[in-house]
């Protein structure tokens, strides 16, 4: 099933098909990891409701849900 | 020879540097610590190298100006060998900045730092794999414990007697080859250095290669398919050539289903409901460990019977109240200063001028600042550990919310933050904003955070204050209403000057670990010498230039009272400008004018020079002899015409005005605008005037508060009903352009 990345339930996972949009917020994605294939999951929700914090990659990182709608991912 | 060290942020680069040179560059649990390049040289049995500490980058493709201090060293100055220092337990990512390395014509060596971890996680890094793979040579090191560091730097310099032309493992391999190929050889002949590189640069579009060789990208865009994401295919081969070439190369895996130690402290202090009080107890607790006169509130609550005959045991612990560890050590260096004094005072010739010199002048104005540092230490300890611990990086997650409402974001808090303790090396980490707004607002805001400079003054109003109860609550009330104003004035920033969405927020979050005892330390010694050599420079310095300038009259001579001096003259003419913040006001407003005036110099300068006045007022103001040089400030503070109201507008005025000369010499670097610098330093000011007027009349009439919220309340009440018929207007022409249809 495809979802995006802000829509994923704090533990569940996904894997990146694609990002949307253009320029330097994509760039910077690609760059931290979030590359088709590249398997995620949703680790909490920030107190405030966002950003979100997901791991990758073996690593944490931290994105708003705004960046992270841009973020297709099959779960 | 010149080796330059690349990375990742928080992989450990500045931690190898110290390690290599023997500096004692800061280092912390985030990522984005160094934001310019820094050298140093290593010595060893009579070799020199020289080491060069570079900003961390994930990419050569500069997203922040760090990256492009980075990148442009790495291209334009060419070191002899790029040693890519990679974080061991976070392979991936790290290598994803290793293949764009590659493709550069240089020496480089990978160091797989933080081996030791990786270690007790019980996995293993096959180096000799993973020097097949990239073609170039593998150490395993751990900067923190110094291991491999020596067998490290041979390895590097024996790859420097060997040119390497670079190789793009993400062009060769991908679907992209052919076209790659010809991007390549159009560089080779041109004749171009940094063929690979360039070439894969072109293809995606970057746009600092498009302005270095604008005919040969144009060639290639041609050969280019319109509506190809080349840079997605770039990122994405580079990702795969990682992991289908490195898998085997680990051994062992990351426990991903037990929870780490990391994940447990991270479950309390980013819960959802206990994150942001958690975050507020743990600053009110520090401010208490290091300002409270009444620690844990025993006093308050009656546990500590109050002393008739107090000795100089209850001078320093407290008396009906135990002393907060900071306030101390702030009377034990008090009361070891003041008696310093005493003794300089009794060995000169009473009555001459240069016995006032070193007296008034110079012992006044340094050991005030001096008789500070022990408290500035402290509270630096504690923040030193929760950045060193990783929990700074969290409260930037717990934050960026709140911090978006204000145009700014989560990341920003970093630089402002670091604005607590100085605003010269927070404004300069504004470099790891990629927002040019977003940076530009954040530099406006930085003073606004009290930086230790200032914190003399807070703690010394404080003790003199309410009889000198509540120290602490008035010196966390100072950081509150310095947060205060920079959020309201991030608010009409946001709403006139930078208008337009938020910017990004995309960042790592370190993990978790125990404070290093000598990071702490060696933080809190280069704290230690920079507020030592300020007080010995800058601060002993001016307070010579200001004795002699409220000593000596327009025609040279020595003046009885000080109100004649060059100085006093000045400020009497001046100070009518601060009648309105209330410290302007009475016979001795004008020793605050001048002492505000040199706090734009340095912020140290504000008690020092106060504590010079007061030093000379002494008979003036009948303190009794031999009492502490705080006590003859006290004086002069309890005896401002316009009271304690004036006192805090004081306090105000000194906390949102320019916080020294060396902070606007910084924001200037940044700003890179002598328009845009001038506009800051005016915007300081008037914050700083119009709140301290504000601060003086409430605390003089307090219902001027009610007038305002009156003012604020009709303002948003005009607002909301402005809105209401916009949006009617909006869908009824919404309506009538649908019925058009």
């Amino acid at each position: 099933m495809e979802s995006r990345l802000d829509k994923l339930r704090p533990g569940q996972k996904g894997v990146v098909v694609s990002i949307d949009g253009d320029g330097k917020v994509k760039r910077r994605l690609f760059d931290m990891g979030l590359t088709p294939d590249a398997e995620v999951m949703l680790r909490k929700v920030a107190p405030l409701g966002d950003p979100i914090e997901v791991t990758l990659r073996g690593y944490e990182l931290s994105l708003r849900k705004a960046e992270a709608h841009a973020v297709v991912l099959e779960v | 020879m010149r080796f330059a060290l690349a990375g990742n942020p928080n992989c450990g680069k500045t931690t190898l540097f110290n390690a290599l040179t023997g500096s004692t560059a800061h280092v912390g649990n985030w990522p984005g610590v160094t934001v310019d390049k820094r050298e140093g040289s290593y010595r060893k049995k009579g070799v020199k190298i020289d080491v060069v500490d570079l900003p961390g980058i994930y990419s050569l493709s500069p997203y922040t100006p760090e990256e492009v201090v980075s990148r442009n060293f790495i291209i334009d100055e060419k070191p002899d060998v790029i040693v890519d220092v990679v974080d061991s337990t976070n392979l991936e990512r790290n290598l994803y900045l290793t293949t764009q390395l590659l493709e550069l014509d240089a020496p480089v060596i990978i160091a797989l730092n933080m081996t030791d971890v990786l270690q007790k996680d019980k996995r293993k890094i096959d180096t000799e794999k993973l020097s097949e793979v990239f073609g170039v040579p593998v150490v395993e090191i751990s900067a923190l414990r110094g291991k491999g560091l020596d067998e490290m730097m041979r390895v590097a310099a024996k790859a420097a007697d060997s040119p390497r032309k670079g190789v793009s493992f993400a062009g060769e391999n991908s679907g992209i080859s052919g076209l790659y190929r010809g991007a390549y050889a159009l560089y080779e002949q041109a004749g171009v250095n940094n063929a690979a590189f360039r070439a894969v640069k072109a293809l995606e579009g970057d746009e600092l290669e498009k302005n270095k060789n604008p005919r040969i990208v144009e060639q290639i865009e041609r050969l280019c398919e319109e509506g190809t994401d080349y840079e997605a295919l770039v990122a994405d081969a580079r990702y795969k050539f990682i992991s289908s070439r490195c898998k085997d190369a680990v051994s062992g895996k990351k426990q991903q289903v037990k929870l780490s130690k990391s994940d447990k402290i991270d479950r309390v202090l980013t819960h959802r409901i206990w994150g942001i009080p958690l975050f507020l107890i743990i600053m009110l607790a520090v401010f208490h460990l290091t300002f409270s006169e009444d620690f844990l509130y025993l006093g308050a609550m009656g546990a500590i019977p109050e002393i008739a005959e107090p000795t100089i045991w209850n001078d320093i612990f407290g008396n009906g109240a135990i002393n907060a560890p900071g306030t101390i050590l702030f009377n034990l260096m008090d009361i070891a200063t003041s008696r310093l004094g005493e003794v300089i005072a009794g060995a000169m010739p009473e009555g001459t001028w240069y016995a006032s010199l070193v007296n008034d002048g110079i012992c006044g104005g340094v050991f005030s600042v001096l008789s500070f540092i022990p408290q500035i230490l402290v509270l630096f300890l504690f923040l030193s550990i929760l950045e060193d611990s990783g929990y700074m990086a969290r409260v930037a997650f717990i934050m960026d919310r709140a911090f978006r409402k204000f145009g700014l974001s989560g990341k920003s808090f970093l630089p402002l933050l670091m604005c607590f303790g100085c605003a010269v090396p927070g404004i300069m980490a504004t470099k790891t904003l990629e927002d040019p707004k977003e940076r530009k607002m954040t530099i406006l805001l930085a003073p606004f955070f009290s930086c230790g400079a200032k914190m003399p003054i807070w703690a010394a109003f404080g003790a003199i204050l309410f009889g000198g109860s509540h120290r602490d609550l008035i010196v966390y009330g100072m950081y509150v209403l310095g947060i205060a104003v920079a959020i309201v004035s991030a608010i009409l920033l946001k709403k006139f000057v930078f208008k337009g969405e938020a910017s990004a927020f995309i960042m790592e979050l370190p993990e978790y670990h125990r404070p290093q005892f000598r990071n702490t330390m060696v933080h809190l010694w280069q704290k230690l010498k920079h507020y030592l050599f300020r007080a010995a420079t800058i601060i002993a310095g001016a307070t010579v230039v200001i004795w002699f300038l409220t000593n000596i009259s327009f025609t040279f001579r020595f003046v009885e009272d000080q109100g004649d001096s060059i100085l006093g003259q000045i400020a009497k003419v001046f100070s009518w400008l601060f009648v309105p913040l209330g410290f302007g006001m009475g016979e001795n407003g004008w020793m605050f004018v001048v002492a505000a005036f040199s706090g734009l110099i340095a912020k140290e300068m504000v008690v020092s020079t106060l504590g010079t006045f007061a030093g000379m007022e002494e008979d003036a103001l009948e303190v009794e002899e031999g009492q502490l040089l705080s006590t003859a400030l006290g004086t002069l503070v309890s005896g401002m015409a316009g009271g304690a109201p004036a006192a805090f507008a004081f306090m105000a005025f000194n906390l949102l005005s320019v916080p020294c000369m060396a902070a606007v010499g910084a924001a200037y670097g940044e700003l890179r605008s002598g328009k845009q610098i001038w506009a800051a330093v005016g915007y300081w000011m008037l914050v700083a005037y119009v709140v301290g007027a504000l601060v003086f009349w409430i605390g003089t009439y307090w219902w001027i508060s009610l007038i305002l919220i009156a003012l604020i309340a009709a303002a948003i009440g005009v607002k909301v009903y402005v809105d209401k018929n916009r949006k009617k207007k909006l869908s009824l022409g919404g309506g009538a352009a649908k019925s058009g249809d």
